[in-house]
């Protein structure tokens, strides 16, 4: 850093998923000339199931988030299922993954919206913040909260049915699933759907609401991006099994129905120095022009069509208000995630009226192959698993690109807008602290999931006595060498 | 007859029959009376190695599965010290080695972590050992998982007593003592173990395990899910290949 600059440090970021630290860079000027969010925590699941059974790694893999676990126990079991050479699940256990999913989805966006973002939105960015959370929605709107805990829990309920728990249970293995649903737990989560439904749509509707009435929000770490998403065969919205569609902002299309195993072949990660978190790009476009978005907001501007009619109707109306091209405010992620959150709900009450879902052909099996690629829509976005076993059937090598991974520059690029628009002078405001963790929180980030590989990267170890006094600090180089430093 | 009916101890209290050979812990497992135990199956010859199943014999310490029923004995078996000395065995067992019951596909059907639940153990106590063990994935059939091994030897008395293969052999001493495998290449590829050996099945904490089976009985129907590790008769349910826990 030149000595015309200045670092302006804002730690931690609250109310994500994980911890986070932003470092903004200043010009001479007192411009923000360049916004770091930095992801201090260490994951390293990447590394540490080498070595372990290929069967073991969809319940070993899930525990890298208590949030979307789920996600990560479906997108390793996919690949998995190439591992063991299945192509194509039985019908029961298809569904059954897909009803997994839906219920995963649907109380992840609940979480994110009326746990950790509809303060911000319901009170605004600036209000008190000791009544800015969920316990001041609770006082405010005890209606509202009380549908949203709800929402959430019936997710869970979801989960809890078919694997066994709500967080972290067991369900897929090679090939197929270990259990399917019984009459009676499909009538006890058929009971309270259609509030399930009605519910979402009025937080579709209160989001379209908010979104509408304030129209400073439009602007608000706003970007121009690439979007990139699962779509189903019809270009229909997709968040279990498709190709991968990548558009541009001005619509045009830059690949359509790509077949995920070859995500190789148009990603790559780059790594930066200041973060555990590393920055993917599109190959075609490059490094400077080929970050892109994933998560709700793309998922709903690049699909054709939502397969559910509510959810449909409400993605009409969220392509109306941007005149049929994308919706690049960032604040709208909250408008489409509640989309989504429909349109699960819908597809919900769909699969439990489905008798395939009490189904007992359950697993498939096939020839044993060395390399499985799985991905999977996330609540956050586009997932990648990718293993490779020896002939033992030990993990050789892993890796992920997990969803918030993929929007780690747009978080930063959102950060270093809002920030350049309501910094006062040289100063940090409590008012902008409050709005770069709104600009973040919109991408709904979960930072644990994102620093699960197993880095070079510098490491500091803080010593803190009992009143809070720093004792020692040790800081590990990227070379490798350790300083002390008090 | 009359001297049968003199072959009595008494175990907390309670007065349990004994025949001439049997171990307390053989009168006791006859009387639907819980010993904590790891080592120990019956059928196998007692190794008295987990202890785990000490008791308090006329007030002095004893291995229950080794030590011979004998009239006029008293036993003290489910106190509060007893269960406090257990507890921190386990403990012990649980650092020594790296059980990672999360991802575990024992889990639910291992019996150190029933134990452990059955003697209230919340925490590992202990600083963890993390020792660098070997996987043995060579066979094509089964796995060798030995960061999850506690040293019981009950593989090593199935394969021998039972199978009789002698595919297993405990060696070394202290922090040192690991399982090994029997051929020339140490390797349990080059061994003769089967899916059909009791071997193959007997390991109560998931280091020997049949390969690409992990977690095929749902959460709810794994063994611990549906019995408490204190439940009589179940050594046969434990041992059981292939089925649910609840299938009958």
């Amino acid at each position: 850093m030149s000595e015309q600059m200045r670092r302006v440090a804002i730690d931690p970021v609250t109310r994500v998923e994980g911890h986070g630290k932003i470092t903004l860079l200043q010009d001479a000027d007192n411009r923000v000339h360049e916004a770091r969010l930095h992801i201090v925590e260490f994951r390293g699941f990447e590394k540490f199931i080498q070595g372990r059974p290929y069967w073991e790694v969809p319940t070993f893999v899930q525990r890298l988030c208590g949030i979307c676990p789920v996600s990560h126990h479906l997108a390793a079991a996919k690949a998995v299922d190439q591992l063991v050479g299945v192509e194509e699940l039985t019908p029961s256990s298809l569904k059954l993954r897909q009803l997994l999913h839906f219920g995963q989805t649907l109380q992840s966006h609940a979480l994110h919206f009326f746990h950790l973002s509809s303060p911000d939105l319901l009170f605004g960015f600036g209000s008190d913040v000791a009544k800015r959370n969920i316990i001041g929605v609770i006082e405010a709107h005890p209606e509202t909260a009380v549908k949203g805990v709800k929402l959430r829990k019936y997710g869970q309920q979801v989960i809890a049915a078919i694997s066994g728990k709500r967080v972290h249970g067991s369900a897929a293995v090679p090939g197929g699933m270990n259990k399917s649903l019984t009459k009676e737990e499909r009538n006890v989560l058929l009971a309270d759907i259609k509030d399930i439904i009605a519910w979402s749509e009025e937080a579709v509707s209160l989001n379209e609401q908010i979104h509408m009435a304030h129209p400073e929000n439009h602007a608000f770490g706003k970007l121009n991006t690439n979007f990139l998403g699962m779509i189903g065969p019809k270009g229909e919205l997709e968040l279990y099994h498709g190709g991968l569609r990548a558009r541009a902002p001005d619509g045009s299309t830059l690949f359509d129905q790509f077949d995920y195993r070859g995500y190789q072949d148009i990603i790559r990660e780059e790594v930066r120095s200041w973060s555990y978190m590393k920055f993917p790009y599109l190959t075609s476009l490059g490094k400077e022009k080929g970050w892109y978005r994933v998560g709700p907001l793309a998922r709903v501007n690049n699909c054709d069509s939502i397969s559910t009619p509510l959810a449909e109707a409400a993605r009409k109306r969220f392509k109306a208000f941007a005149h049929g091209s994308f919706v690049q405010d960032t604040l709208a992620y909250h408008w489409a995630r509640m989309i989504e959150m429909l349109y699960c709900a819908e597809a919900i009450e769909l699969l439990l009226n489905d008798e395939d879902i009490s189904g007992s052909d359950l697993v498939v099996t096939g020839e044993k192959r060395s390399e499985g690629i799985g991905v999977i829509e996330a609540p956050r976005g586009t997932l990648f698993h990718h293993y490779k076993i020896d002939e033992e059937g030990m993990i050789k090598k892993a890796n992920l690109i997990v969803s918030t991974t993929s929007n780690n520059q747009a978080m930063n690029e959102s950060v270093r807008s809002v920030a350049d628009q309501y910094i006062d002078g040289n100063e940090i405001t409590e008012g902008l602290l409050n709005h770069l963790e709104v600009a973040v929180r919109a991408y709904d980030p979960c930072l644990s999931c994102a620093t699960h590989a197993l880095g070079k990267m510098p490491l500091q170890v803080e010593l803190i006595d009992a009143n809070g006094g720093l004792v020692d600090r040790l800081t590990k180089g990227s070379n490798g060498n350790i300083e002390r430093s008090l | 007859m009359s001297e049968a009916n003199n072959n009595t101890i008494i175990i907390d209290g309670k007065e349990i029959p004994f025949t001439e050979g049997q171990t307390i812990m053989d009168a006791a497992l006859a009387a639907d009376i819980y010993i904590p135990h790891l080592c120990h199956r019956p059928g196998l010859k007692p190794h008295g190695s987990c202890k785990l199943c000490t008791v308090e014999v006329n007030g002095r310490s004893a291995s229950a599965c080794t030590l011979p029923a004998a009239s006029g004995q008293e036993v003290s078996n489910n106190t509060e010290a007893l269960t406090e000395v257990r507890k921190t065995i386990t403990q012990m067992l649980f650092v020594e080695g790296n059980h990672f019951c999360p991802s575990c596909e024992k889990t639910g059907d291992c019996t150190l972590q029933a134990v452990a639940y059955h003697l209230d153990m919340l925490d590992g106590h202990f600083p963890q050992f993390y020792p660098k063990r070997e996987v043995d994935a060579s066979h094509e059939s089964i796995v060798l998982d030995r960061d999850r091994c506690i040293m019981c030897e009950l593989c090593v008395r199935a394969s021998r007593e039972v199978d009789g293969k002698d595919v297993f052999a405990i060696t070394g001493r202290g922090v040192d003592a690991k399982l090994i495998v029997n051929s020339a290449s140490g390797k349990l590829a080059d061994t003769d173990i089967t899916t059909d050996d009791l071997a193959a099945h007997i390991c109560p904490v998931g280091a020997i395990l049949i390969k690409e089976h992990g977690y095929e009985t749902p959460i709810g129907r794994r063994t611990f899910d549906l019995h408490t590790i204190a439940e009589p008769g179940l050594e046969p349910v434990i041992l059981r290949k292939g089925k649910h826990a609840d299938e009958h």
